[in-house]
């Protein structure tokens, strides 16, 4: 069986010894104890499990880690840079976009990609980049707030 | 055999705590305890009195749950001023961490960053029946309120002897006691020093009246926020522990199937994997998950089940096997009332069993050492896991310790401790901790759903608006707002107990969805049968000022009768449960050529008493009008023979943000009036209000609930 020993995560080159096969998520959590990253549906629909592969938001639940080895990787935990956080990060806890917390690193994760792909977007184009993203306590509108302050702040230089 | 809860204030639908456990396996105050626990300081100690413990449930039962019932909660200030609130209280989202922490820095005079709170840990904090009725806001946090500020007493005092000043001079600031007349000042913490003081104090304590709040009663973000934001927050899944195996369950065929033969062979032979059958229970503890799932997938097991009903003959299932129940609620004569009405209408209302389908699944890390059982747990109800845990495993409460960490959300749907059970049993076995994670579809095949229901409205009215009549008979949902506030002198309101297919509890709200969706969605028939604005018509058959007060504060700010575009529809609705009432109004349009429904726009007013937190009263508002959407157009479970069909989000979709509307929240303030929980009431008003909207929009009257889970058909 094919085995992975290496994953390049936010920044790090970590050392693992995996089956290819496993998902990237439960090598995140499991094995290299980086638990930010959520487990909700296994099948990629809920986007609680979101990670930036080459800067493209992925499912890490359904991605095998054998397709991810030597690319870079980014977790929710690599977002925050010495102490400081992300615009996103800081807009999320400002517009209160958050109930239970579970949903947020997936949140964040799918609205830094946004952002990154296109820094001022509309509501219209946040809801269908992010419609893979479930927040089961509803707080839609306030992550589409948070998502829009963040643009806001980064516009000024803030990234 | 259920468990009796005589004269309990637990509400009869939240069936999951009678329920029988799943598998049947083959404090005294003392100040030495305290300090030993707390180190030295200043220890408030909140006493019931006879009446809120019976309102708190302090003194009842349901699961057989023991404990020392007599305390609220407690409070500690360090010798370095740090203060520690104890409360049996769990975080599910809905905010009490900060919300709690207001109420105490509010009466304490401490900055909140200065309040740690310990939530629901069965070995420190005080018993709490359970996180669930809205009761936190109105119970536990005048509590906490009522320790802190005998605590600030207790410091002017202390302050006083040392300085052998004038205690009216006395007064307290951002965690110092100030002489306004010396301008001295001296920190808590100094004053604490040396300190093993503690004071029990009655829970009949006045408190600082909500419109002298200062603290409370503004917005305060999420006090440990940026926990979750950066993905730090441990939630139970997150959990690790030195040498921890991981668990897996092997699940039966069917609902209420018995284990008949298990070859369990091939999967004893892997490294590392633990096999434990004992009884219906069968399940794998494994080094990793992976092996875990390939062991117990290796499992052969055989199962046998006899026939069960299936969604489509439900609602004839769930009248066929309904109880005689006695009338909640009888007044005047139906007939009397029918002869003098005008016009006489009969309805039938269905209500799909939904699921709560956390975002977090069940889960649970068990851990057997020296004699002593710790579970770490999703919870809403500590207390009653630990007595589950205990009972199943015959040994003494004080054995076992329950530790609930901030939790990613419940809904009504975590009272029990299905994983916490499992992973124990697993534990035990494997003699090292195991860590048991639900999937996603055993979370929506295991776990109880909300209940299903049918409703029958009979009624009258005159022609002039007047309701003469309502029989209303809820066949299995629940008694929970059953009752409503208008004003009809002849009624007869009746809740049948059925038997259900399905394993059924609590939910965000209970049944009162389902018997505003009912009631709301039949008044507007009612006022459409003699052609009176919807709106209108409520308020003229209601006294009473509250309900009034929020329909005609959601139908302004909604611009109710002003004219609307050709394909829109208006609804209204609105309700009461829980000491919080709601209005609800919405705007739908309905594309006639696909059949697809379009949610506009939703506002809601909302009165629960004096609001506590105003932005995160909002956040909950916003948060139950979208779960609504779901369980008001598309959400239903469906099942066969004992087998769920659509168990994963594929297949059981829930609200994304293409189905949020335009929401506008209006909160009225009553400081004259207690703080009413707010999690649960503004989830009631949505799903009549768009039900009444389409009418509106459409002519066409959807009577069950999910009302559109593929559109409307032409």
């Amino acid at each position: 069986m094919q085995r992975i020993t290496e994953l390049n995560v936010n920044g790090s080159k970590l050392r693992i010894d995996a089956d290819a096969d496993r998902s990237l998520l439960s090598v995140l959590r499991d094995d290299l104890d980086l638990t930010g990253s959520k487990y909700g549906c296994g099948e990629g629909q809920c986007g609680a499990c979101t990670v930036l592969i080459d800067g493209q938001a992925t499912r890490s639940c359904i991605t095998a880690i054998k397709s991810v080895a030597g690319k870079p990787v980014t977790t929710i935990e690599g977002l925050e840079k010495n102490g400081r956080l992300h615009p996103l990060q800081e807009a999320f806890l400002e517009a209160d976009a958050l109930q239970c917390g579970y949903c947020t690193s997936g949140m964040i994760i799918s609205g830094f990609a946004l952002l990154s792909k296109n820094p001022n977007p509309d509501d219209r184009e946040i809801t269908r980049f992010m419609e893979g993203n479930v927040c089961r306590c509803g707080t839609y509108p306030r992550i589409i707030t948070a998502i829009r302050k963040a643009a806001q702040s980064m516009k000024g230089g803030g990234k | 055999m259920s468990k009796q809860v005589a004269d309990d204030p637990i509400e009869l639908e939240r069936y999951e705590l009678f329920a029988e456990a799943a598998y049947n396996f083959n404090l005294e105050l003392d100040r030495r305890d305290f300090f030993k626990l707390l180190g030295g300081g200043l220890v408030l100690v909140v006493a019931l009195d006879a009446l809120a413990s019976q309102e708190s449930g302090g003194q009842r039962r349901g699961r057989g749950e023991s404990g020392p019932k007599e305390i609220g909660g407690w409070l500690h200030i360090g010798e370095d001023g740090s203060v520690t609130v104890y409360t049996g209280k769990v975080e599910v989202g809905q905010n009490i961490r900060t919300s709690l922490t207001q109420a105490v820095a509010e009466e304490l005079r401490v900055p909140m960053s200065s309040i740690n709170l310990v939530m629901a840990d069965t070995d420190l904090t005080p018993f709490d029946m359970g996180t669930f009725g809205s009761r936190t806001t109105p119970t536990m946090a005048p509590q906490l309120r009522k320790a802190a500020a005998a605590a600030r007493e207790m410091l002017i005092d202390l302050a006083a002897e040392q300085w052998k000043a004038d205690r009216e001079s006395l007064a307290t600031a951002d965690g110092k006691v100030i002489n306004t007349r010396s301008k001295q000042s001296v920190e808590f913490g100094k004053l604490t020093k040396g300190q093993k003081l503690l004071k029990v104090i009655s829970d009949t304590a006045s408190l600082t009246q909500a419109k002298e709040w200062n603290v409370s009663g503004k917005p305060a973000s999420k006090v440990d926020g940026r926990a979750f934001v950066t993905g730090k927050h441990r939630y139970t899944p997150d959990t690790k522990l030195p040498d921890m195996q991981f668990g897996k369950v092997v699940r039966p065929s069917a609902f209420n199937a018995a284990l008949v033969t298990a070859d369990t062979r091939e999967a004893e032979t892997m490294a590392g994997v633990k096999v434990v059958r004992d009884g219906n229970f069968i399940g794998v503890a494994a080094p990793d998950a992976q092996t875990a799932a390939r062991a117990a997938s290796a499992i052969k097991a055989e199962w046998k089940a006899d026939p069960q009903p299936s969604a489509r003959e439900l609602f004839e299932y769930l009248k066929k096997h309904a109880s005689e129940s006695q009338p909640a609620n009888a007044q005047g004569s139906i007939a009397e009332g029918l002869a003098a009405a005008d016009k006489k209408l009969q309805q039938t209302y269905t209500v799909a069993y939904i699921a709560h389908a956390p975002l977090e699944p069940r889960a649970a890390v068990a851990q057997w050492a020296n004699g002593k059982l710790t579970v770490w747990t999703g919870t809403q109800r500590p207390f009653g896991v630990r007595s589950e845990l205990a009972e199943a495993f015959r040994i003494p409460e004080e054995r076992v310790r329950v530790i609930v960490p901030d939790t990613g959300s419940g809904y009504g749907g975590k009272h029990t401790g299905d994983a916490a059970v499992e992973a124990a049993r697993l534990a035990r076995e494997a003699g090292k901790p195991v860590k048991l994670v639900w999937t996603r579809e055993e979370e929506f095949t295991w776990a109880y759903f909300r209940p299903a229901g049918v409703i029958d409205i009979s009624s009258g009215v005159r022609d002039n608006g007047t309701i003469t009549a309502w029989e209303f008979h809820n066949y299995n949902s629940g008694p929970s707002g059953i009752g409503h506030r208008y004003d009809i002198p002849n009624q007869k309101i009746v809740f049948h107990q059925a038997r259900s297919p399905l394993r059924q509890g609590s939910y965000r709200g209970l049944a009162a969805t389902a018997n505003h969706f009912a009631r709301e969605s039949h008044i507007d028939e009612l006022a459409r049968a003699v052609k009176i604005d919807p709106l209108e018509f409520r308020l003229k058959n209601s006294k009473d000022e509250r309900f009034k007060a929020v329909l005609s504060a959601a139908a302004k700010a909604f611009g109710w009768g002003k004219a609307k575009s050709g394909s829109a529809g208006y609804g209204i609705a609105a309700g009461f449960e829980k000491g919080g009432y709601v209005g609800a109004c919405a705007e739908v349009s309905v594309d006639r050529a696909t059949g697809k429904v379009n949610l506009v726009r939703v506002v809601e007013a909302f009165e629960c008493g004096a609001i506590v937190n105003p932005d995160q009263l909002k956040n909950q508002i916003e948060g139950s009008i979208v779960m609504a959407i779901g369980g008001a157009l598309f959400e239903a479970v469906d099942f066969d023979n004992g087998k769920i069909l659509n168990a994963r989000f594929s297949r059981y979709p829930v609200p994304r943000f293409s189905d949020v509307p335009a929401i506008e929240t209006v909160l009225i303030d009553r400081k004259d009036l207690p703080s009413a929980g707010a999690g649960e009431t503004p989830i009631v008003g949505l799903a009549p209000a768009v039900g009444n909207a389409i009418f509106d929009a459409t002519g066409i009257r959807l009577r069950s609930l999910p009302m559109a889970p593929s559109g409307l058909k032409a």
